[in-house]
């Protein structure tokens, strides 16, 4: 007990010691927690409106359809349908309404709609909400996210098939997932919905043979849609009619699998979270490895009098993993919170959803998954490090000349034929190479996420035309948080590594100084020595994206404008220069006498 | 007379006056140098001998420019450079002045050439020129079978001497060798006595801070500091010693 109690004051007094270093690590993992949060509670933000909605429209617990055979000319099997309406289980249903898909007309854009003949009656299942305008009453209903998209409203008219209608109004409904991911009937055709009268949908068919039949059945046990459906569909690998002419089954769906067909609506935003919530705990990863790595080296001679005083290995090593466990846990805990408050801010519930967006509830799986991220980080980070702080050798880590700079000979050569501060950066750089990599995997890490976000804007930007306005502009500011995110966390890392750097160099940065060089030109070595890692990061972020993009969506195949994967080389090396130019500066800036006398000291 | 002797009366090539650096402020205030007047000839070899913390250090990062006077001028061949820029003064010290520190200061990562040949590269000279240079330096000081060596594989009077010649790179006006032999034992000390002779005897200009009065004993004048003032100025007859080593006693 009393050692637990000592390394916990020891982790905490060191803590405090550096409440700014304790801070932004606080922060690094916080940001990639909560973009993990925001990914894995998204599924759940769609639920509240989309029981909001069964609810305002007397919403079915399972909708059955059915067609005719494909080019059999037989009708659509409506005693089959029918037959559902009286199965045991079943209280009330609505329908069967007809069915035909047609091209729908407006301010100059042709679509493919779904067009669903009604009685102006209000149905006792499925009677859809209306947000704006009258059911009917001559004219036709579309769909609230459909509308939304195609930029209509009560009053305005538009065309079905060849026939001019006027929009009565906009409705919602819970039988069907919203545009653009409308529900598939016996067919499934990409559309939109729109409600007609009977009289008008069966005259919008060629022939009456092409027109299919939905009907909307009320169980006495909702919970129990599931096994209803799977009771009635065919088996799923049925062997098809023996003739092309037998009737086609029905169809049938449950309320839940249309919950989670409104789930997909945000699959984007949520793909792209997950996507950006992981590449965030890489950098997060980045992070406390180089704050470790800085400490290490800015404190090896703590560890040294640790020891001296009868610390042994495994202590010192206990209360660096502390310290770092204390962090990752609260920032786990505030990513958890932020993710969960932020989520509905992130998504839009659709036009044709009622309600807002709720926050996502806290389900045990997300916990123990972001938590488990958090802890992992930092193990991960400081294991390593502890590992060796705790072997060095007490004496050589009083004597703090525990962390030997490595020798790079070649690259040595190169840079003697260099101007100087290419030669005293690229000295800098080669003197610690496990740096180097974590600078190059950081900025790598980086660029990979923002030509990700810029070939998912160029998709959003090519496949406009046909999404609802309002995801497409959810899914920019998705992608815009995520790029700021991601840029602001590298911006860290850049400023750490280069801090950490110039901690480590201070003493070869003062002895060149003494031998003549000038304070500009070590503060620009110290920039080189980052902005070397940078621009091979940057051309390796490159191909890392288009893999990304490609792994993440496979579908997609858009990619960003030439230009600006041209832009992103010099603009990352432009970027991290000037975020290295301040503390390389600083680094450079301290009297080279005080530190070469401190070293003797 | 040899070519140190023949250079001094040219007159000097270091000069200080009402040389002053404090530290801290109010209670806390430091005065580690207060009121220096110094001037050091062409060819000359000055020993500054005083206890720890007298400001013997201080005076030659002063004279060196790798600090700032509170207060006094620094001269250095004629031309003022207590109030130039940092910039100014790192040319300065690249083409002017050589460094040799009690603890070495060599880079842990470069052998003996790359690091004699640092000084050269930071001063622009073309990479075959620079390694030629150290060369040159290293068969100077002895060492050319040790040449790619790393530090850490040098004995200490070994690597002094690599941190003579590096001061030597860019062929400095003046040499400020800060306890010199501070960190040796008696062979390496006389190793680096006898280079330090062959270069009074070469005529280059040498000021060495010390508390070791055999070291003290080599130069043609010794300064003793006290709580940052000169106390005691003596010119040591040169010819009345014989040879350096022998001088310090640490020949048999």
């Amino acid at each position: 007990m009393g050692r637990v109690l000592l390394v916990c004051r020891l982790a905490a007094r060191d803590l405090r010691r550096r409440p700014a270093e304790a801070a932004l690590l606080l922060l690094a993992i916080t940001a990639a927690i909560t973009t993990l949060a925001l990914g894995l509670g998204l599924r759940e933000v769609l639920s509240k409106p989309y029981q909001s909605t069964r609810a305002a429209t007397a919403g079915p617990d399972v909708v059955a359809s059915v067609s005719s055979p494909p080019d059999s000319g037989v009708p659509a099997d409506l005693a089959g349908l029918k037959a559902l309406a009286r199965a045991p289980g079943v209280v009330g249903h609505s329908g069967p309404y007809p069915v035909v898909w047609t091209k729908l007309g407006s301010h100059g854009q042709t679509v493919d709609a779904r067009v669903e003949g009604r009685d102006t009656a209000p149905a006792p299942v499925d009677q859809p909400k209306l947000t704006e305008g009258s059911w009917l009453g001559g004219g036709v209903v579309v769909e609230a996210a459909f509308a939304d998209a195609l930029g209509v409203g009560a009053g305005d008219p538009i065309t079905l098939g060849r026939r001019s209608f006027r929009v009565a109004g906009v409705a919602v409904t819970a039988a069907t997932a919203p545009y653009p991911e409308l529900t598939c009937l016996a067919h499934c055709v990409p559309s939109g919905l729109v409600w007609v009268s009977q009289a008008n949908a069966r005259s919008l068919a060629p022939q009456s043979e092409s027109l299919a039949y939905v009907v909307n059945l009320k169980l006495a046990d909702p919970a129990a849609a599931p096994a209803f459906v799977d009771a009635h569909n065919p088996p799923e690998n049925a062997p098809p009619g023996a003739r092309a002419s037998d009737p086609m089954p029905p169809l049938l769906q449950s309320w839940q699998e249309i919950h989670d067909q409104t789930a997909s609506l945000v699959r984007n935003q949520r793909r792209a979270l997950l996507t950006g919530g992981w590449l965030l705990v890489l950098l997060a990863l980045a992070s406390v490895a180089v704050l470790v790595g800085g400490r290490m080296a800015d404190q090896i001679r703590r560890v040294g009098l640790l020891k001296a005083v009868g610390a042994t290995p495994s202590l010192v090593a206990a209360v660096l993993l502390a310290e770092y466990l204390v962090v990752a846990l609260l920032a786990a805990a505030a990513g958890l919170a932020v993710g969960r408050l932020a989520t509905p801010l992130l998504t839009d519930p659709t036009a044709g959803l009622l309600g807002s967006a709720g926050a996502p509830p806290l389900t045990i799986s997300t916990v123990g998954l972001v938590t488990a991220v958090a802890l992992g980080v930092a193990v991960a980070a400081t294991f390593v490090p502890a590992v060796r702080a705790a072997r060095t050798s007490t004496v050589l880590a009083l004597a703090d000349s525990a962390r030997a700079p490595r020798r790079t000979a070649w690259l040595i050569a190169i840079s003697a034929r260099l101007p100087v501060p290419l030669l005293l950066g690229l000295r800098v750089a080669a003197r610690r190479p496990r740096r180097v990599v974590l600078a190059t995997a950081s900025i790598a890490i980086t660029v990979s996420g923002i030509v990700a976000a810029l070939a998912a804007h160029a998709d959003l930007i090519d496949g406009a035309s046909a999404s609802d306005p309002s995801q497409t502009d959810r899914m920019n500011e998705v992608l815009l948080v995520i790029t700021i995110t991601l840029v602001a966390l590298a911006a860290v890392n850049a400023i750490f590594i280069t801090w950490a750097t110039a901690l480590d160099a201070r003493h070869s940065s003062a002895l060149s100084r003494a031998l003549g060089a000038t304070p500009q030109q070590v503060s620009a070595g110290l920039s080189a020595a980052q902005v070397l890692p940078a621009l091979a990061g940057a051309i390796l972020g490159i191909p890392g994206g288009l893999g990304l993009i490609a792994a993440v969506d496979p579908d997609s195949t858009t990619l960003p404008p030439l230009w600006q994967l041209l832009a992103v080389v010099p603009g990352t090396v432009l970027v991290v220069a000037g975020l290295t130019a301040v503390p390389a500066r600083i680094g450079a800036r301290r009297p080279a006498a005080e530190i070469l006398q401190s070293e003797l000291a | 007379m040899n070519a140190s002797e023949s250079l001094q009366h040219l007159g000097p090539v270091l000069r200080a006056r009402g040389l002053e650096k404090q530290y801290g402020q109010g209670m806390g205030l430091v005065r580690a140098l207060d009121a220096v007047e110094l001037e050091v000839a062409a060819g000359e070899t000055l020993a500054v001998m005083g206890p720890s913390g007298c400001g013997k250090s201080t005076l030659l990062h002063l004279l060196g420019g790798l600090e700032r006077p509170s207060a006094g001028e620094v001269w250095l061949e004629g031309r003022r450079i207590d109030g130039l820029s940092e910039k100014a003064l790192a040319r300065l010290r690249r083409h002017a002045i050589g460094f040799v520190f009690q603890a070495f200061h060599l880079m842990d990562e470069l052998t003996a050439t790359e690091n004699v040949e640092l000084p050269a590269l930071l001063a622009g000279r073309s990479p075959r020129a620079a390694r030629r240079r150290a060369a040159e330096l290293l068969e100077r000081v002895g060492l050319t079978d040790r040449a790619a060596h790393l530090p850490s594989a040098l004995s200490g009077g070994e690597r002094q001497r690599v941190a003579i010649a590096r001061a030597l790179s860019n062929e400095p006006l003046v040499v400020l060798a800060d306890e010199p032999t501070g960190n040796l034992d008696s062979s390496a000390t006389l190793d680096v006595l006898r280079l330090l002779d062959g270069l009074r005897s070469s005529g280059q200009t040498l000021l060495i801070v010390t508390h070791d009065s055999r070291i003290a004993a080599t130069a043609d004048r010794l300064i003793s500091m006290r709580d940052g003032a000169f106390v005691e100025e003596t010119r040591l007859t040169h010819g009345s010693t014989g040879r350096l080593g022998e001088l310090a006693g640490l020949e048999g």
